[in-house]
């Protein structure tokens, strides 16, 4: 018997507005465009709110009213979450609705949507912090799982995630990872049984979030009885097949018009008209079943593009730049003490900024295939890389008195120093 | 192929777009017979050079055919009375002229499949050769009075000359789609008629330098960086929103050379206008440049700047970037729509453009990462690409005509 795990992200970054040389020590607020453009993160909110969160909210909540048995989890991260309550509170009260149901797990992850693991753990941890004590604090329930930004991995990020108590994480079902085994068992990370994993199965997931409303697609139209009939086929082949996607596929990437919404509403109940099918949570999934063997990932995987690896945020010298521009920085800016300035530059920190920059599909021609909110991959760095200096500025303009070694102290200390002082 | 100059004795563009496109077409099995109108040494290409002075007066059937094959003065009184405005001006419209009067012998000695006509120099030519041999007309424009003019006072017989050429002409191809908008927008021509043709750039012909050497490499040792502009200057190429971005760069990176490459009428007024900014020590003029030394230059910039008002085309970013340096061009420019990797501005966007200059100057990896892929795509240009669309249309042109009788 198989269940299905339905994982939905939801994440929205703050977008940096055409920030030009001379705003650099003028102009502190990078993120608040009011023109009619992509970077107007308020705007693009509301738009992708009645396009995909509101109504797909509404679809899934009458589902889980109607069927006890169905279950789905979501990743919110945390700037996504602060977003919903300056532009659309409407959006955090659905999905609260969703929450008080009992029939959805909450996931964690970095506050930011960051790639914070890659340069610093003690930011990384930081982040997940904020992000489990936000979701906790909003929607009164501890998660449990983890998932890592796009679902990056690699063995040494399990064991940073582990130490933090969480049961397992979510990666990526790659055929380089697993080889002839089946993304449709549980796994555990390397040199640690403990610590489990659940990986996507990209054949059915993106069945429903990339080609759904492709016509030139053999298997065009899709419906819930013939995807219901796929997942199906599963049975006696593995305890769980893993749908993991952007929430955003509903209504936004696939438009209402393509039927999305239908499908979304008429799949769980094609699913459970099969006697065995059930739904299982990933907290749900990692305890039930055993992990049947290890996956060793040496080097990163991601659930982005047909590489499925860093290239859409670290493939160019300017991504590089950027990034590396940003940690630079990380023990000035806490130092500063200044919780304007240590916010801005997390907010600096999330991964889309470095997607922007990307100039991989930018040569094929291939402009369409992803989203950018800026003319060019150069547009979207000069005016990165002008924020930096103005954070720059501002790091230099706290007073010296105000600075502390407190942010240069390592976790380590700061924990053993905090015991003494109590 | 009816041309009006031809390399090595050209003066701007045309001559080398033409040089490239008639390589191509022979490579691709084209008969090209490029047509010019007085004889002179040229580049070989190739193609068959025909020049009109040196056109035989007809014999035979042809004759009949055309009766005044014989007598050009005839013919050329006839023209002054087909294009009034042309008839007083300076002596470059009787030039234009005397070409058309010649042209029919030249098309009836060479029964052309289709006709080719490269700017409002040789259109009366083209319409000329079309009329005697009833053979497709294409007209090829590289440039609107309107780009001459920065859009500002239009000479009335130039423009009179291109819209008939365009109407006349069975086929129109635009160097760019930003070229194409005009030519719809201006001169009331039917979108379907026109299409898309952009200019390409061959890695042999281009001027490509090995090593910067001299007083600039000198400089750039020094900690200078080297800010370069190339091109007539003329109010088309936007050379006095050159000196001003050089005006605010300066203020916070005066360890910056501004180089002028190329004449033109605005010269004088452009170092007067240096000097009164304070700026005439940060920006050289090198005057015209050929081959070598312009290939030097390219190479030893940090950038290539192109702020040009109205821009058909504009191959310098493309000779720029096979010479590993990153550009920065105009939106008001066809190179704008074929080369992704570069930096974009809007010409009188004083602002974002120094912006854009100061995080390249700032910022090593953003000059390589446009110049790597920049690189890439002005390599991938080559003409062939060019001559293979032109050829498809050749042959659907024709098939449309025999089709027709």
């Amino acid at each position: 018997m198989s269940a299905v795990c339905f994982y939905f992200q939801v994440h929205q970054p703050r977008r940096i507005k055409r920030y030009r040389f001379f705003d650099i020590g003028q102009d502190h607020e990078y993120f608040n465009d009011s023109s009619e453009q992509d970077t107007n993160n308020a705007r693009v909110l509301r738009k992708v709110a009645h396009k995909c969160y509101l109504p797909a909210n509404e679809a899934l909540f009458a589902t889980l009213k109607a069927n006890p048995r169905f279950k789905v989890a979501f990743s919110i991260s945390g700037i996504a979450l602060e977003q919903f309550t300056e532009y659309a509170p409407e959006v955090l009260d659905s999905f609260k609705r969703l929450v008080a149901t009992g029939q959805v797990e909450l996931l964690g992850e970095t506050y930011y949507h960051s790639l914070s693991f890659l340069r610093s753990p003690a930011e990384f941890r930081e982040q997940v912090r904020m992000h489990n004590d936000l979701v906790r604090s909003t929607f009164g329930v501890q998660p449990y799982v983890f998932r890592n930004t796009e679902l990056i991995y690699r063995n040494d990020v399990a064991g940073l995630v582990a130490d933090m108590g969480y049961l397992g994480m979510l990666l990526e079902g790659a055929d380089h990872l697993l080889g002839w085994r089946r993304p449709t068992y549980v796994y555990h990370a390397k040199g640690d049984p403990a610590f489990k994993l659940l990986l996507k199965h990209y054949k059915l997931s993106d069945d429903i979030a990339f080609r759904f409303g492709n016509r030139g697609w053999e298997e065009w139209p899709l419906t819930a009885p013939k995807f219901a009939q796929w997942v199906h086929a599963h049975h006696g082949d593995g305890h769980v097949v893993n749908l993991f996607m952007d929430y955003e596929t509903f209504g936004e990437h696939q438009w209402e018009d393509t039927g999305i919404f239908d499908f979304l509403r008429a799949l769980p109940h094609e699913l459970l008209a099969h006697p065995d099918s059930s739904f299982v949570t990933p907290t749900e999934a990692l305890t039930h079943y055993p992990a049947v063997g290890e996956v060793d990932a040496p080097n990163y995987v991601s659930w982005a593009d047909i590489e499925r690896d860093l290239s859409a945020w670290l493939s160019n010298p300017i991504q590089h730049d950027a990034l590396r521009a940003l940690y630079d920085m990380e023990h000035e800016v806490k130092r500063s003490n200044d919780a304007d300035l240590i916010r801005d530059w997390r907010r600096l920190s999330t991964s889309d900024h470095f997607y922007y920059m990307c100039t991989k599909w930018f040569q094929d021609g291939d402009v369409h295939a992803y989203f950018n909110p800026y003319e060019s991959p150069y547009e979207a760095y000069i005016a990165y890389m002008n924020v930096l200096n103005d954070v720059r500025t501002r790091i230099r303009a706290v007073p010296k008195e105000r600075r502390t070694l407190w942010g240069a102290v390592s976790e380590k200390t700061r924990g053993v120093l905090q015991a003494l002082r109590s | 192929m009816y041309g009006w100059e031809f390399p090595p004795h050209n003066s701007g563009g045309l001559g080398v777009a033409c040089f490239g496109l008639a390589r191509a077409l022979v490579a691709e099995g084209a008969d090209v017979r490029f047509v010019l109108p007085r004889k002179y040494p040229v580049a070989p290409c190739g193609a068959r050079m025909v020049f009109a002075d040196e056109a035989q007066p007809l014999s035979g059937v042809e004759a009949e055919h055309f009766a005044s094959g014989y007598l050009t003065e005839d013919r050329l009184r006839f023209l002054r009375g087909a294009y009034p405005t042309l008839q007083y001006g300076p002596s470059l419209y009787d030039e234009v002229l005397r070409y058309a009067a010649l042209s029919p012998l030249i098309a009836l000695a060479h029964h052309p499949d289709v006709i080719h006509m490269h700017d409002w120099l040789s259109f009366p030519a083209g319409i000329a050769a079309k009329q005697a041999t009833g053979a497709p007309l294409i007209a090829h424009v590289h440039a609107t009075e309107f780009d001459r003019t920065g859009f500002g006072s239009v000479n009335q017989a130039i423009y009179e000359v291109e819209r008939r050429g365009m109407h006349e002409a069975d086929r129109i191809f635009a160097v760019s789609e930003y070229t194409r908008r005009i030519i719809i927008e201006r001169y009331g021509i039917d979108p379907n008629k026109v299409e898309v043709v952009h200019n390409g750039i061959d890695h042999d012909d281009a001027v490509v330098a090995s090593a910067c050497e001299g007083d600039v490499r000198r400089l750039k040792g020094l900690g200078w960086d080297i800010i370069l502009f190339v091109g007539r200057l003329t109010m088309q190429k936007g050379p006095d929103y050159f000196l001003e971005v050089a005006r605010r760069v300066l203020e916070h990176r005066p360890q910056t050379l501004f180089v002028v490459s190329g004449s033109g009428d605005m010269a004088q007024q452009m170092i007067d206008r240096a000097a009164y900014l304070g700026i005439g020590d940060k920006v050289l003029f090198t005057g015209f440049l050929r081959e070598a030394a312009l290939a030097r230059l390219y190479r030893s910039a940090d950038l290539v700047v192109m702020p040009s008002v109205s821009e058909p085309f504009g191959i310098v970013p493309l000779e720029a970037l096979l010479n590993g340096t990153p550009v920065l061009v105009s939106k008001q420019s066809g190179v704008a729509e074929v080369v992704r990797n570069a930096l974009k501005v809007d010409f009188w966007d004083v602002d974002d453009m120094t912006n854009k200059v100061l995080a390249l100057l700032a910022h090593p990896p953003l000059r390589e990462t446009l110049a790597d892929e920049g690189g890439r795509e002005a390599r991938a240009r080559v003409w062939r690409r060019v001559a293979r669309q032109c050829m498809m249309v050749y042959e659907r042109i024709v098939r449309v005509l025999t089709h027709n009788l």
